[in-house]
């Protein structure tokens, strides 16, 4: 594997919740290589969102990064890690180094600026470009991103874009000083699905273009499937299972992972289930509190294999073969 | 057979701006037409400006039609003093999306439950109590539940108590505006075989809007794929998925990310954003992004046409898809 471009080792991020620190991310570890996408996939609380967040230092003021390291190698070779860089330094890094793109497109963008000015600002700032140049690279970014008549589209404002365009506008903006690694949170999942396959497919192509890493967080399986290169599904703050994914779809070594597949009906299998009057697989009972997670295994509550054991300690990522590991002391047995 | 218990016919619904505002008219709805019989689930598919949601809506009168028809039970709901309508919204409830904002913080589950009851009158305090009772163990929330307050559960649980207090009224219609989008994966899957579980005990009848077309696989009989505030296709759920004639229904399904990696779908990606359903295309609403479109889909609207039992399309190119 190629020197990666993010190497995050035993992050713990912790909120400050009623006097307490609750750890909201626990010893996560995870590397990404140049061109590479990696996948961060879980439901609401697994800590997804938060595990990206920590990455630029972006976590709301009750937050921090109590632990760990996140080696990030930038554009220049030097290696640095982010957890422990002061403010300065790290909005050198953020916007240049690190793009960023969210969920919902209006929060990234400002309502009282052109959508040109917004991409130029990033590119007078960190490459120290002109306005007049700058502005015509804003031009030249949307016409990457597949936004049609760019040169008037960068007059106008957020407002007058569909989320679609809006969406687009944020992803040139992340790309504006060529970073080497986009973090992408959710950016399909306010979409409508048409949309959605536009957007993935000029993400898997700029990525071809540029070669930039890329940190997808989806709570979308399918999404998964098919943009990613690597996946780690996180469940109440910790990484249960990592690997390729073409490995973890057909080889899923935790049972947290087979009950999430299992519970995503596949077009064309609904029918047939619906025809035997089968009911779609759940996983029964809901994801616990992080402030009062149980003993051992977070997940061994809702999980039919669990035993004595899984509740005694808080199973390790165990190596289960072919670059691929999972949290589960019984993945053998599976 | 049976008379369909909700026929809708010639739908429509323009939103027109405020008397303090020069936007334009928005033409959420136009021409919809379809029947729900009794006992079935119909699913309506779109995407966001479909109309969809003004579907469900206009269908209670929660938004007032422009024109067309609501049949319930032989009665047209359009028609309806506000009075008479009353007496007919207690056969037909809603589930809502949001089961954080559908729910007030101030009532107890007890309260939100025997409400609707209360409201509808004809039965005593220890009747409407049994009836709550009946929906929380319907839908499997302990009986404990009934002197709690929504706060206290997650949005699973939530969602069960929005479908508890539509069951609550024994309607005969119930219109569930997509019931399972706010919730993680792991959890939809329960309210799912949930709602399909008492639909099939109890005989519902129901219209289940949702984006979600594989939820909409599977609990739906009939799945009508709406498009710009038009039907584009009616079929039979599984024939519906199996083959799909119109370009648009094509064009949906294979956009949906499939859970299997490697498998390059043939993804037929629509260029271009939806229209806005305020400036609408001439003719078929669609050919701005169809890959099919020819001069003639501009000239007309194009028909419902049946191309096989129960399945319906409206596009004029027959040569497309056998």
């Amino acid at each position: 594997m190629p020197e990666p471009i993010l190497d995050i080792s035993g992050l713990t991020t912790v909120y400050r919740i009623a006097g307490k620190d609750v750890a909201v991310v626990q010893d996560l570890d995870l590397a990404i290589a140049p061109g590479e996408t990696v996948a961060l996939v879980g439901e609401s609380g697994s800590g997804k969102s938060v595990t990206s967040l920590s990455i630029l230092r972006l976590l709301p003021r009750i937050g921090r990064v109590a632990k760990g390291s996140v080696g990030f190698r930038s554009k220049s070779g030097v290696v640095r890690d982010l957890a422990r860089l002061d403010a300065d330094a790290l909005r050198q890094v953020r916007g240049n180094d690190v793009g960023m793109i969210f969920q919902e497109p209006m929060t990234s963008l400002n309502p009282v600026y052109t959508v040109g000015e917004q991409i130029a600002e990033p590119i007078r700032i960190h490459l120290g470009k002109s306005h007049k140049d700058a502005a015509a690279a804003a031009v030249q970014l949307l016409a990457d991103v597949g936004i049609p008549d760019p040169a008037r589209r960068a007059k106008q404002y957020p407002h007058e874009l569909s989320g679609g365009m809006r969406q687009r506008a944020t992803i040139a903006m992340a790309l504006a000083c060529d970073p080497a690694l986009l973090i992408a949170d959710e950016p399909t999942t306010a979409l409508d699905v048409t949309i959605q396959a536009q957007i993935l497919d000029l993400l898997q192509q700029l990525q071809a273009q540029r070669g930039m890493g890329i940190l997808f967080v989806t709570h979308n399986l399918g999404v998964v499937a098919e943009i990613a290169d690597r996946v780690a599904v996180m469940y109440a703050g910790r990484v249960v299972e990592t690997g390729r994914v073409a490995d973890v779809f057909a080889h899923p070594r935790h049972p947290y992972t087979i009950g999430l597949m299992r519970s995503v009906p596949r077009l064309g299998e609904a029918t047939l289930l619906k025809q035997a009057g089968t009911p779609l697989p759940t996983i029964p009972g809901t994801v616990p509190s992080l402030a009062r997670l149980p003993q051992g295994c977070s997940f061994a509550p809702r999980c039919s294999h669990a035993i004595e054991a899984c509740r005694a300690a808080v199973p390790p990522l165990l190596d289960t073969g072919n670059d691929q590991a999972s949290r589960c002391i019984r993945w053998q047995e599976l | 057979m049976d008379a369909p218990l909700l026929s809708v016919r010639a739908l429509t619904k323009h939103f027109k701006p405020s008397a303090f505002s020069r936007g334009p008219v928005v033409r959420a709805l136009e021409d919809v037409s379809f029947d729900v019989p009794r006992g079935s689930v119909v699913g309506l598919v779109g995407e966001s400006g479909s109309g969809k949601t003004t579907i469900g809506r206009s269908i209670l009168r929660l938004v007032e039609p422009t024109s067309g028809e609501v049949r319930f039970n032989g009665t047209d709901l359009t028609k309806l003093s506000a009075a008479a309508l009353r007496r007919q919204r207690r056969f037909m409830q809603y589930i809502f999306q949001d089961p954080f904002a559908s729910l007030s913080p101030r009532m107890t589950i007890g309260q939100i439950l025997t409400e609707g009851l209360e409201i509808q009158g004809g039965l005593s305090r220890e009747e409407r109590r049994d009836r709550a009772h009946r929906a929380l163990a319907a839908v499997e929330l302990p009986a404990d539940a009934f002197n709690r307050y929504a706060h206290e559960f997650s949005g699973g649980q939530r969602q069960r108590i929005g479908i508890a207090r539509a069951l609550a009224l024994e309607p005969q219609l119930i219109v569930a505006d997509e019931p399972v989008s706010a919730l993680d994966v792991s959890i939809q899957a329960q309210i799912v075989n949930l709602l399909r579980d008492l639909q099939q005990r109890l005989g519902l009848t129901m219209l289940f809007i949702s984006h979600d077309l594989a939820v909409v696989e599977y609990i739906c009989d009939t799945v009508i794929v709406l498009y710009l505030g038009r039907i584009m296709e009616i079929a039979p759920s599984a024939e519906l998925y199996a083959r799909p004639r119109h370009p648009y229904t094509r064009a949906l399904l294979s956009a949906i990310p499939s859970p299997v990696p490697g498998s390059k779908r043939q993804r037929q990606l629509l260029t271009g954003d939806i229209p806005s359903p305020a400036n609408p295309p001439s003719g078929c609403v669609f050919r701005t992004r169809c890959p099919y479109a020819i001069d003639a889909c501009a000239t007309a609207v194009p028909p419902l046409e049946a191309v096989g039992p129960g399945h319906l399309k409206a596009c004029i190119r027959d040569d497309l898809h056998p």
